[in-house]
């Protein structure tokens, strides 16, 4: 069992809610991410979802394309990420590590010396923004060869017909897109999630988190009554962008303390 | 089996296949939100691009309002000069908006109307696919906004005053090099939002399937168009085709329906910038490498890391890191010649031509023409050259002048 499954399904039997926590890798300064994985997982996060920085994410909003910028000034690449991933598995071997980003850097890379390389690094699963499973056949016959999960996303516009479809793509878990929109955008309404989310349940015995436009406590707990689990990003990101000029002591405290406000939120269901 | 064998053997109107691939190029590299619209354009275009009345409505606009057909006209002084074959400039100069652009945009507003959607979105370069997207927005009181970066909004303020004076937005984007591609990112944001009403106008051959096939097949008006100017004029085919590659719509709309023409040479030209060798250009067919850009697999220019890079061109139409998948296709089996001209050699093929024909080219356009004057002296007098001059040269003068110290 991967490290996801393992993780998600020992919250599932201890009846908590999962949290996803994303940063990008990098941002604002490359010192500053490894002290705020630490302090994510202290406050309580289930899994890390790290952004590889991209020239142009196409499905960001404002913070974390400015996430992104910020992070390409310092030249952070999938295999800097890689690296990152690597030192963060020195200390810990348990909380589960998840790439989000783009298709391209993974295309240059190579897609059979990526996955092994992600797998020898620690990553756990990767969630491919612009590679929906029509596309990502032959890096998915990767990604199982090396143990690693292949996360997608279902979106307000998902059919149930092409959700079974993802669903029998996918592991580790689902993340459910709340909004139709960019990430971090202000329009969640919670009503449209329950809805959309009593189909998807009932295709699938994965984990369904959702995410995209989650902000605050109230948001994520409102939200994690209806789902396995919540994603927060934005909320994080902004904050990192904030402080660029505070130490990496300072960011991973900030950082840690949305993260365990969130936490506590979602325990309190 | 010889190149032209191979030629003539493939069904090129069977590409791209049912996912949206031509060979290992195309596709549908998008956010899981976007592929239910995509989904409905495919069903949508594929119900009318065969149905007699949205033909009928489309050849009516194409005749009644863009102008055409665009003629086919004969360069004899220009022919003289080069001293080699003839050449003669497809004129979608002449076409309302003044470039080939608006024969999708008339295209892909008549699908948004058949879909009810009441606003469009389109992304922009030099803005010339800005104005013809707001322009059919005016005609059919579609709610119009346009993308385009914040460096080109300031590089043309015409087109952007143009752009406003039609009824259209333009909102200038501010992320990454502030350019094309930084339009498109931020169009593909637009739409993943405003799904449900909006309908996207890509401008050139590329992001996802169906976008590269339903483009190229509204652009192909120019190539069946110049076919049949060419046997009636000439009494024959042409021996070589030139057009300028970006995205590369103009090009596919002229080669597409010569391409089972075994004896018809294709040359698509690149924008050299300040030359191959330098960096500083926009070539990916001559120097990148395939990738996944705007939702689509295709040659880029990127880095050792997979980041897209900064293009230079001194044509803004032909800044524009990705090209079209179908000419990545065609460049892969060899039916099309890619080739580059530097920023030096398109100035001076806009003069030229403008002095001698008369006839002022855009500076995309005049990089095919750059090409023409390599190619026209190494053919002999019989042979025949059909170049694509895609645009008029107006929305460039202030460039042109700048170069040459001049405020005008």
């Amino acid at each position: 069992m991967s490290r996801i499954s393992q993780h998600l399904s020992q919250a599932k039997t201890a009846g908590k809610k999962i949290l996803v926590a994303y940063v990008v890798n990098g941002d604002p300064y490359p010192q500053a991410t490894l002290p705020t994985l630490h302090a994510m997982v202290e406050q309580g996060v289930d899994v890390i979802e790290l952004g590889v920085p991209f020239s142009d994410p196409m499905a960001e909003g404002p913070v974390i394309q400015k996430g992104h910028e910020r992070a390409l000034e310092h030249h952070i690449s999938l295999r800097g990420t890689l690296e990152l991933v690597k030192q963060f598995r020195t200390t810990n071997n348990t909380t589960p590590v998840v790439l989000m980003g783009y298709a391209n850097p993974v295309e240059r890379f190579g897609y059979a010396e990526f996955a092994k390389a992600a797998a020898d690094a620690g990553v756990d699963g990767l969630l491919t923004v612009d590679l929906p499973p029509e596309e990502v056949v032959v890096l998915k016959g990767e990604l199982d060869a090396n143990g690693l999960d292949n996360i997608f996303l279902l979106a307000p516009t998902t059919t149930l017909e092409r959700a079974q479809k993802i669903a029998a793509y996918a592991s580790g878990f689902l993340y459910y897109v709340s909004l139709k929109g960019v990430t971090g955008a202000g329009h969640l309404d919670v009503n449209a999630v329950k809805e959309k989310l009593a189909g998807f349940g009932q295709l699938t015995d994965l984990p369904v988190c959702v995410g995209f436009g989650i902000k605050d406590p109230e948001t994520a707990k409102a939200v994690a009554v209806l789902a396995d689990g919540v994603v927060v990003g934005s909320v994080l990101v902004e904050k990192m962008g904030s402080m660029a000029d505070k130490s990496a002591t300072d960011i991973a405290a900030a950082v840690g303390d949305i993260v365990g406000s969130i936490r506590v939120a979602i325990d309190s269901i | 089996m010889s190149n032209t064998e191979q030629f003539s053997a493939i069904d090129y109107s069977a590409f791209p296949n049912a996912e949206g691939h031509f060979g290992p190029y195309g596709g549908r590299f998008v956010s899981e939100t976007l592929i239910y619209a995509l989904d409905e354009l495919e069903s949508i275009y594929f119900k009318l691009k065969d149905d007699p009345g949205f033909q009928a409505e489309f050849d009516k606009d194409m005749a009644h309002y863009v102008g055409r057909p665009s003629p086919l006209y004969l360069a004899e002084r220009w022919t003289r000069e080069l001293g080699g074959a003839q050449i003669y400039l497809k004129r979608e100069d002449l076409n309302h908006t003044g470039a080939h652009k608006v024969n999708n945009t008339i295209g892909q507003a008549l699908l948004a109307k058949f879909t009810g959607k009441s606003r469009v979105i389109a992304e922009t370069g030099a803005g010339q696919h800005g104005v013809a997207t707001a322009t059919v927005a005016a005609r059919l009181g579609l709610k119009c906004r346009v993308y385009m970066g914040a460096e080109d909004v300031k590089r043309q303020a015409l087109n952007v005053y143009r752009m406003k004076l039609l009824g259209a937005e333009v909102f200038p984007v501010t992320s990454g090099s502030r350019t094309l591609k930084d339009a498109m990112n931020e169009a593909m944001r637009d739409w993943a939002t405003n799904v449900d009403d909006t309908f996207y106008i890509i401008g050139t051959v590329a992001g996802p399937h169906p976008y590269p096939q339903l483009v190229r097949d509204f652009q192909s008006i120019i190539g069946r168009e110049a076919r049949r100017q060419c046997l009636e004029q000439a009494g024959r085919l042409p021996d070589a085709l030139v057009a300028c590659v970006g995205g590369g719509s103009n090009a596919i709309g002229l080669f597409h329906p010569f391409l089972t023409d075994e004896s018809v040479k294709m040359y698509g030209v690149e924008a050299g910038g300040l030359g191959i060798e330098t960096g500083k250009h926009a070539a990916p067919l001559n120097k990148g490498i395939p990738g996944v850009l705007h939702g689509n697999r295709t040659y880029l220019m990127e880095d050792e890391n997979g980041q897209i890079i900064e293009t230079h061109s001194v044509s803004a139409g032909l800044d524009y890191p990705g090209v079209g998948p179908e000419h990545s296709w065609l460049k892969d089996i060899g039916r099309v010649n890619y080739v580059a001209i530097n920023d030096d050699e398109a100035l001076a093929a806009f003069r030229k031509v403008t002095k001698t024909e008369g006839i002022m080219p855009a500076l995309e356009s005049s990089h095919a023409l750059a090409y023409v004057e390599k190619l026209a002296p190494t053919m002999s007098k019989d042979q025949i050259i059909i170049a694509n001059l895609s645009g008029r040269g107006d929305k460039d003068i202030l460039t042109v002048a700048g170069l040459d110290g001049i405020t005008v």
